[in-house]
């Protein structure tokens, strides 16, 4: 390199053009990691495929898939939004990732948006190959779109609030311990793949009120039922946003 | 040289709950220039760095970087400056030259990635991913990720704690190009080699202040003095040499014909001796000037006891 290389010339690229990056690479990081792949892709679509074939537990009337797609939308949703941001996040942040970013000249709003940016463009992808598989197994969806898209962006702004809120405040290793336990604890008691109603009473009124329980309930209640907007489930993702994402704002260690 | 210094901190005080890590520090780093701050262990070199880079806020006193406050300014600041951590900043599953390729974009007018690579000899592994470079080649890429950006300052901590002699020849080579091309550079390490090497002006730093600084050669000046040695003639008369010599030098000999001076070693005092070597018919055999390293006068400012 000759002489003159190294002369400064410092500036920041344009901010769409830094978040773009960001978000590309933060996509190409959750891709490239198996255990994240596993989590996100494989386990849904294996529990889509397990439990609409297999009679394992009783979705009530109507075809399996009918019950079991949008609970597994919204597992798809927890796992990106909630599991996978958690302990991704959460290991940048041990690593120093998230230190050194912020002496880059990328604002730190413009990393989280570059997060959520990340966190939507796999949702799509897992959308995407979740309802092929479904569609393949006979699923024939209801309702209004635009509700079920809602409930999709409130269940992910809630989710990563709440993941965010445990990466930002947790050891890495707790969160990967925690995160992971959440997400087994939610998949079980959330109605995703068994239906609330299998529980005693006293506990269905609590389930129904996490977020997971919420977001897979409004999607079955429009997907499934037909039904316009479930807006008692939205309230609850809306409050579970607002608590998770302004604990997270308070409470989140970049270091 | 431009006159305004790029940092200037006055009466730097910065707390870990009771622990005071940085205790009215005050330091002033020219443009254009390599400085090196040294200290033992827990001295504060960190946190006063990562105080220049916007990481910590001050609890007392005052920082400029490049004429702004680090933490206020800081959107301002960090397309500006370029910040090599102690360790770590890399994704775990990103592959060396993607990250920097990524950094690079971060930046208006960016170095290019290929050449940089080449050059700090990443390119072999300019494919492997963070977590299976080996430590010497992290510090490296760590290195290029700081000097991507165009930079006008550099902050470098321990820039080559961890490397073998050749890479560490290769950083303080890139860290003298850096110099010439007009980037300024700030960097922290514990090899007294390095700092006298590299450094235009050398901070000591110990107990959270700096407590001395200067370019190394005046701080090898001050401080302990040094020593002149040759070999001759057994029994020479030191006395008419002591007379010819500036107050306050002193002669002895040691053993049998072999000689020291101590005193404030300078040209004319060397010619002094040689001239009366020769008046009386002594070659002055192994004539040589011991100066004091910048680790005696680190030693001598800092204490010999190991720090935590």
């Amino acid at each position: 390199m000759s002489a003159g290389t190294y002369t400064p010339r410092p500036g920041a690229a344009p901010l769409h053009r830094m978040i773009a990056a960001q978000a590309a690479l933060e996509t190409r990081m959750l891709l490239r990691n198996g255990e994240q792949l596993l989590l996100t892709v494989v386990i849904p679509a294996l529990l889509l495929v397990l439990f609409s074939a297999v009679d394992v537990v009783d979705t009530g009337a109507g075809e399996a898939v009918d019950f079991l797609t949008p609970g597994i939308l919204a597992l798809a949703v927890m796992s990106t939004a909630f599991t996978g941001q958690a302990i991704a996040t959460g290991f940048e942040r041990r690593y120093g990732v998230l230190k050194r970013l912020g002496a880059s000249p990328l604002p730190r709003w413009g990393l989280m948006t570059a997060k959520t940016l990340s966190v939507l463009v796999t949702e799509v992808l897992q959308v995407v190959l979740l309802t092929v598989i479904a569609f393949a197994l006979g699923w024939s969806p209801q309702g209004n779109p635009f509700s079920v898209l809602l409930l999709l962006v409130l269940g992910t702004v809630a989710f990563s609030g709440l993941g965010l809120l445990m990466a930002g405040t947790l050891k890495a290793e707790a969160t990967l311990a925690a995160a992971n336990l959440v997400f087994l604890l939610l998949l079980v008691g959330g109605g995703v793949v068994v239906p609330l109603d299998r529980f005693p009473e006293a506990a269905q009124s609590a389930l129904g009120l996490l977020p997971i329980s919420a977001l897979s309930d409004g999607l079955r209640d429009v997907l499934q039922h037909g039904a316009a907007m479930p807006w008692g489930d939205a309230a609850v993702l809306a409050v579970w946003a607002v608590l998770g994402l302004g604990a997270a704002a308070r409470f989140f260690r970049w270091e | 040289m431009s006159s305004e210094p790029v940092v200037q901190a006055r009466g730097l005080v910065k707390r870990y709950g009771t622990r005071t890590a940085v205790d009215g520090l005050d330091l002033e780093v020219s443009a254009g220039a390599v400085t090196a701050v040294l200290g033992p262990n827990g001295a504060g070199k960190t946190t006063t760095i990562e105080t220049c880079e916007g990481y910590r806020r001050p609890d007392g006193g005052t920082v400029r970087v490049l004429g702004l406050d680090p933490v206020a300014d800081a959107a301002a600041l960090r397309p500006r400056i370029g910040v090599m951590l102690q360790s770590g900043g890399v994704y775990s599953g990103a592959r060396a030259e993607e990250m920097l390729r990524h950094m690079a974009k971060l930046h208006a007018d960016p170095l290019d990635v290929g050449p940089l690579v080449e050059r700090l000899g990443l390119g072999s592994c300019g494919r492997t991913t963070y977590r299976r470079l080996s430590g010497g080649q992290q510090q490296r890429l760590a290195l290029a990720m700081a000097v991507v950006g165009r930079p006008e300052l550099v902050f470098l901590d321990e820039p080559t704690a961890g490397l073998d002699p050749q890479a560490r020849r290769a950083t303080w080579d890139l860290i003298r190009e850096l110099r010439t091309d007009g980037v300024s550079v700030v960097l922290t390490t514990h090899f007294m080699d390095e700092a006298e090497e590299l450094a235009d002006d050398v901070a000591v730093i110990d107990a959270g202040r700096v407590i001395a600084q200067g370019s190394p050669e005046r701080l090898c000046r001050g401080g302990a003095e040094n020593t002149l040695r040759f070999t001759g003639r057994p029994g020479l008369d030191l006395g008419s040499l002591l007379k010819a010599l500036p107050d306050g030098s002193e002669a002895a000999e040691l053993t049998g014909g072999a000689y020291r001076i101590t005193g404030r070693i300078d040209p004319e005092l060397l010619a002094t001796v040689t001239s009366w070597c020769a008046q009386n018919g002594v070659m002055p055999d192994g004539i040589a000037v011991e100066r004091h390293t910048l680790e005696d006068v680190f030693l001598e400012l800092t204490g010999k006891e190991l720090r935590a």
